[in-house]
This record gives C-alpha cells, sequence and structure tokens, in this order.
C-alpha cells in the first residue's frame, strides 16, 4: 500500500501496537528548557525512577532568561526555575547549553543549527512550537509535563496514529511575501483548527523553493492551524543545510545517512485524509488585526466588519476581539499606529530573517514614537549576524539589539508590551495579553515589521523595494 | 490519582470560542517549579481587575457559577502554548470535567492525564446544556461508566470516550507504571533500531 512520510516515520519508531489502543512511539530527541520540565524531574525523584536515555536529551534555557545583561537575574522565581534546570541536567546527566554557552538560544533554533535535527527522527519538547522541526522531514511535536516525564522515564509515548493533511503550496510568491505570510494566509483562510488531530505535510514547488529556514518558519505555525506537526519531506536543500553541522553525521556516516534520507518521502499515490491547496502567487504581506492566528489580512485589506452572514457568536468573537485591540470595523490597517516593534521569536529569529529586515532598515530611523528591539534566536546568529555587520545597521537606526531567547513572543523575561500599547511582532501568537496584559499583538514578517519600525505605522514593505528574499541562501553557522 | 468516580456538581458556562491556554493561565505564573497551586491563577487576566479584585463581568464570577465542577465551553478549547499548567490550573480550580465541541491536541492530552474528564460532544447538544445551566438547572451528573451526562433521570447527552482513556481515568493508574512492563520491549528495539543510538554529544 502506498504510504505518506508520515507513514513511514511512524512505523519505523512503532516499539509496539495492540489492536484498539494507542501505539507506542520510540523518541529519538527529547529537547528540554527550564519552563515545561521542572515537575516532570520532581515526579521521577517522586518515584525513584531513573531518566532511561540521558544521551538523547538536550536542555537550554530560553524562555525566561532576561535578554539585556542576561547574567542579572532579578526574578527570584525565575531564577529558580534557571537553577533547578542546571540541578536537574547534572544530576541526570543531561546535556545542557546554559546561559554561559556559545551554542545556548531558543530550543527551536539550536536544534537545527546544532546539527541535532535530522529526518526522519522522532522529535518531542514540552513546547508547541516543537513543529518547527518537521522542515526536516523529522516528525517533532509538542508535548505537555506529563509526557516530558513519560519520555524521561521511558524514552517512548503512547500515541494514537493522527490523521494526515496535505497542504500543497503551489505558483511563484510576490515580492515582499514570506513564508511567514504564506503561513499567515493559510491560517486566515481555514481557520485555527484547520489541522487538529491532523499533522500536516507541506508541499509543492513553492514549498521545495523555499530554504531550510523559510521551511522551518512555515512548519513553526502548523500549530496554530491546530495541527500536532507539520512537515516538508527532506530534499538536496535539506541535506546541504545539515552537511558538517557539529552534531550532524559526517564523512561516511553522512553519505550513508543521506542515502537513506532520501528514500523519505510520500508515495506518489498515497492518500491524505484531507488535502488544501494554496496559490502563493495571490498571498500578500499580512498582518494579524485580532487575538487569533487566523485574524489575519493583506497589508492592503482592512479589518473586516460586521456582515449579515455572521452568526451571532461570530458577531460577538469579532466584537471582543476589535474591543482588545482598539480597532474599528473596516478600518485600514495601514492607518494603524505601532508602539514596538519585536524581531525575534522561534517563527523569525534566523540570520535570514535577520538580513531580511536589516535590508528594510539600512540607512533609516526608526520612527520617533517607536521602541524596536531584534532579539537573535541563539547566540551563533546573533555572531554571525555581528560578523555580517547586521547589528550596525539595526543598531544605527535605532534598534536595541539582543541576546538570544524567547523574549517578547511571550513576555516570560522583562520583555513586555505595555499595557493598551501596540506591536507589530515577528512571533507566532497574537493571544490577548500574550506579550503583556492588554497588550496588543500583531503578527507580521521580519520585513514588514522592519518597515513598520520605520515608518511608525503598519505599512506595505513592497514600497521599499528591498523586501525580497529571492535567491537568498541560508547562512552556514 | 484517585480513579473518576459518578458525580453530580455544578455547571458553569464559558462562552467563548478558542480560547487558549495563555487566557486559561498567563505566563507569569509559568515560573514556578510546583505542579501544585495553580487555581489560583486560572483566568487571571479575566477574572481580576488589575487593582487585584474580582470581575463580576467574567462568567465564573458570577455566583450561580461558584463551586462549579464542570465547564461547559467553547469549541477549539485549550489551543496555543503547550503549558501544562492550564490543567493543572483547572483541576486545582475544581473542575472535574470540561465539555466541548473540540479541543486542541496537547490540552486534550495534558487534561486526560491529569485525569479531567474532557467531554466531546456536538455543539447544538452544548449549547442546549447551556440553555438549561441559563435557566437554572445548573446541576448535572458525569458518568463515566455509562458515557452520559445527566440531569436527574434524565440522560441530556451520551458521549463517546477512547476506551483505552476511560480504563486509565476510571482506575487512576500511573501511565509511566504501565510503559514500564514493556521495558523488555523498548530494550529490543533500542537493539534493532539505528535511530536509538547515542546522540554523540
Amino acid at each position: 500500500m502506498a504510504k505518506t512520510i508520515i507513514d513511514k516515520v511512524w512505523e519505523k519508531h512503532t516499539v509496539m501496537q495492540e489492536d484498539n489502543k494507542p501505539g507506542l512511539l520510540y523518541i529519538d530527541l527529547h529537547l528540554l528548557h527550564e519552563v515545561t520540565s521542572p515537575q516532570a524531574f520532581a515526579g521521577l525523584r517522586e518515584k525513584n525512577r531513573p531518566v532511561r536515555r540521558p544521551d538523547l536529551c538536550f536542555a537550554t534555557m530560553d524562555h525566561n532568561i532576561p535578554t539585556k545583561n542576561r547574567f542579572v537575574i532579578d526574578d527570584s522565581i525565575a531564577l529558580k526555575q534557571i537553577q533547578t534546570l542546571e540541578q536537574n541536567c547534572k544530576e541526570y546527566g543531561i546535556h545542557l547549553e546554559g546561559l554561559e554557552s556559545e551554542h545556548q538560544g531558543i530550543v527551536h533554533v539550536i536544534g537545527p543549527e546544532l546539527g541535532l535535527t535530522l529526518p526522519g527522527k522522532t522529535i518531542v519538547c514540552g513546547d508547541s512550537h516543537t513543529s518547527t522541526h518537521g522542515a526536516f522531514g523529522a516528525l517533532a511535536f509538542g508535548i505537555g509535563t506529563s509526557e516530558v516525564e513519560h519520555v524521561l522515564a521511558t524514552q517512548t509515548l503512547w500515541q494514537q496514529k493522527p490523521k494526515q493533511l496535505k497542504v500543497n503550496i503551489e505558483g511563484k510568491r510576490g515580492f515582499g511575501v514570506t513564508a511567514k505570510d504564506i503561513i499567515l494566509a493559510l491560517i486566515a483562510q481555514y481557520g485555527t483548527n484547520a489541522g487538529a488531530g491532523h499533522v500536516i505535510e507541506f508541499t509543492g514547488e513553492t514549498v521545495r523553493s523555499f530554504t531550510m529556514e523559510e521551511r522551518m518558519t512555515l512548519c513553526n505555525m502548523s500549530i496554530e492551524a491546530g495541527a500536532k506537526a507539520g512537515l516538508v519531506a527532506p530534499d538536496e536543500t535539506t541535506f546541504e543545510y545539515i552537511k558538517g553541522r557539529k552534531y550532524a553525521p559526517q564523512g561516511e556516516q553522512f553519505e550513508e545517512k543521506m542515502k537513506e534520507w532520501s528514500a523519505l518521502c510520500s508515495d506518489a499515490d498515497a492518500k491524505y485524509d484531507k488535502v488544501i491547496e494554496i496559490n502563493a502567487a495571490e498571498v500578500e504581506p499580512m498582518v494579524t488585526w485580532g487575538t487569533n492566528p487566523s485574524m489575519g489580512v493583506g497589508i492592503s485589506g482592512n479589518v473586516p466588519s460586521y456582515t449579515n452572514e455572521q452568526t451571532q457568536q461570530e458577531k460577538e468573537a469579532l466584537q471582543k476581539a476589535l474591543q482588545y485591540m482598539g480597532l474599528n470595523p473596516g478600518q485600514s490597517l495601514t492607518e494603524v499606529p505601532v508602539q514596538h516593534v519585536f524581531i525575534g521569536s522561534c517563527t523569525n529569529s534566523r540570520i535570514s530573517d535577520l538580513r531580511a529586515a536589516a535590508k528594510v532598515v539600512k540607512g533609516k530611523k526608526v520612527h520617533g514614537a517607536v521602541q524596536a528591539i531584534v532579539v537573535p534566536g541563539s547566540q551563533q546568529v546573533k555572531v554571525k549576524a555581528e560578523q555580517e555587520g547586521l547589528h550596525l545597521v539595526f543598531q544605527e537606526a535605532g534598534f536595541d539589539w539582543r541576546d538570544s531567547g524567547c523574549s517578547m513572543c511571550l513576555g516570560m523575561n522583562p520583555d513586555i508590551v505595555p499595557e493598551g500599547e501596540r506591536c507589530a511582532s515577528t512571533s507566532n501568537r497574537n493571544f490577548e495579553g500574550r506579550q503583556g496584559k492588554g497588550a496588543r499583538t500583531h503578527l507580521v514578517s521580519p520585513e514588514m515589521a522592519a518597515a513598520a519600525a520605520i515608518e511608525g505605522k503598519f505599512t506595505d514593505v513592497r514600497k521599499f523595494q528591498s523586501g525580497s528574499r529571492d535567491g537568498e541562501q541560508y547562512a552556514r553557522i | 490519582m484517585p480513579g473518576f468516580k459518578t458525580f453530580t456538581g455544578t455547571a458553569a458556562v464559558l462562552d467563548r470560542d478558542n480560547v487558549d491556554t495563555d487566557q486559561i493561565i498567563p505566563k507569569q505564573f509559568l515560573k514556578r517549579v510546583e505542579r501544585n497551586g495553580f487555581g489560583k491563577y486560572l483566568f487571571f487576566d479575566w477574572r481580576f481587575n488589575r487593582d487585584g479584585s474580582l470581575n463580576p463581568e467574567f462568567e465564573l464570577n458570577r455566583p450561580e457559577a461558584a463551586g462549579a465542577e464542570i465547564l461547559l465551553a467553547g469549541d477549539n478549547f485549550g489551543c496555543g502554548s503547550s503549558r501544562e499548567h492550564a490543567p493543572w490550573a483547572l483541576k486545582d480550580y475544581g473542575f472535574k470535567v470540561i465539555v466541548a465541541p473540540e479541543y486542541a491536541d496537547i490540552f486534550y492530552n495534558n487534561s486526560l492525564k491529569n485525569g479531567i474528564l474532557v467531554i466531546k460532544l456536538p455543539a447544538e447538544t452544548i449549547n442546549s446544556m447551556k440553555d438549561r445551566v441559563a435557566a437554572g438547572d445548573q446541576k448535572l451528573t458525569v458518568s463515566l461508566d455509562r458515557q452520559e451526562i445527566l440531569s436527574g433521570e434524565e440522560v441530556l447527552a451520551s458521549f463517546p470516550f477512547d476506551p483505552y482513556w476511560k480504563e486509565m481515568i476510571q482506575n487512576g493508574w500511573d501511565e509511566i507504571s504501565i510503559t514500564l512492563k514493556y521495558e523488555d520491549a523498548i530494550s529490543r528495539y533500542e537493539e534493532q533500531q539505528q535511530s536509538a543510538k547515542q546522540l554523540q554529544l
């Protein structure tokens, strides 16, 4: 029977499968961070259980660390959480890239960067954006803390096989349109539960033309479409990215692996539970206007109005969102002023994101009413950007240049947006209070965020004539 | 964990779709390293005003919602962040049962692992329950054995439930203990599979 890549990875990792029960799935790589792991380790300790495979675990700290004066953590509860991770890793023999490490960064940035993320692996982490790693043809999904504890104790998870959704993206994207805009357009059209109960396989010529960093942005936000995971079958672009990375197979071993990975694709006549077709040529730079990622529109569009087709509940949801966001129905987004710009997060903080934003910013000044920060996704991204002089481009324009971390994406550290103020953010969630209580978040691409920083309001980056990433190569760092 | 027993309790309504885990428990409360005590932070930004007083407008602050153990929720409940602090907070607050048309996957799994009965029913069925609650008929009985929600003797709905999780929750079993019975199978898998070899850090 014809199989999808998801079937193939699933079968290879099934330790056992009894009738009418979830299967027991083996986990190849378990990523850990400070926020969702302490209770899992405490659970092990209570029952006196060892970590089965500390050698398949990899930890870093990213969620609550400061991006300014990173070694001075004033928040004693955050500090305790960081120290708890250090103690747990030491006690159980787990590799940790801590604050002092040159490899520290957002867990979903450093996994790929260090060559830990490889095609065909099963990867989990106590973080919903684990879907990012699917860009390599890995089956990667977020789990809760009980499951973190389960994986620590057994290196497995009981899993019902999810349904499969093929999202086929064809067509040449227009100037200034990024992977972020395409995934936001998908979610705007099909909703935040389009992928509920499914794993997405992204296919099509547009996806094939994406760099690895663009594929990571695409897969990262699969969770915002409600999917368990999102993945892209590996190809030459994938192998080229992996080659020579720190923990990736080297030399002959790499060549051997590449043969295995090349077979990792869906059979031509494989069946999916659902198929969505996207025409990339129809997508324009996106801005969200509401309080979930499906509430988005192209920059030339307007905030929605009330219509007769809407149900009462839809009208109320729209009203609640607009009230929270301080927007009027039918309003043009290009009239909306912003007070904050955040370039960072596991969605858009890699070197190509920073290059693209810097291209827009170069030689210009941040608007007087805007506070703008750039938070590189990892310390390695930071070093690479500084070698290229990108930090100077940002600093001369008036951006703050920070150390790596999750930062203002979720505001667990001191980087928060004040109540009632508006942020153009390259992150992934515009939920109420996400960036701070009462903060108003608008999701955009790095190019669009940069343009908003300069203009002090949302603006079509295509006006800047420098928003294109075509032909851009990912960086080797 | 104690097993789930049939009980009769107060139902409260949260009539919003796409309630995300950032709303269920905001990020400032995720820094704690304990598993308990999150109930007082549940729906924090909705429940409390800036000065710390209760927001009387919020559904769960209404007098009739006091002591609620059953939450009648909207579609795509628990979307967003994977934080298990969300079900920890709901459970600590007192909720034993949630009823919604659909849940986000990670939240659904996290809830099951904490013994919270997450029931899926069509929106129309839930809406008629919400109407009863609004009319003052707030006591519902939830039976996992029979997979039914009742008002007195009247069956309001039968719900589907995964047999694996039914057994787990009824008995309050620890999943890790069960998995560890299959250690030999896991070891055999590791011997056979390349992928289970060391990362070589």
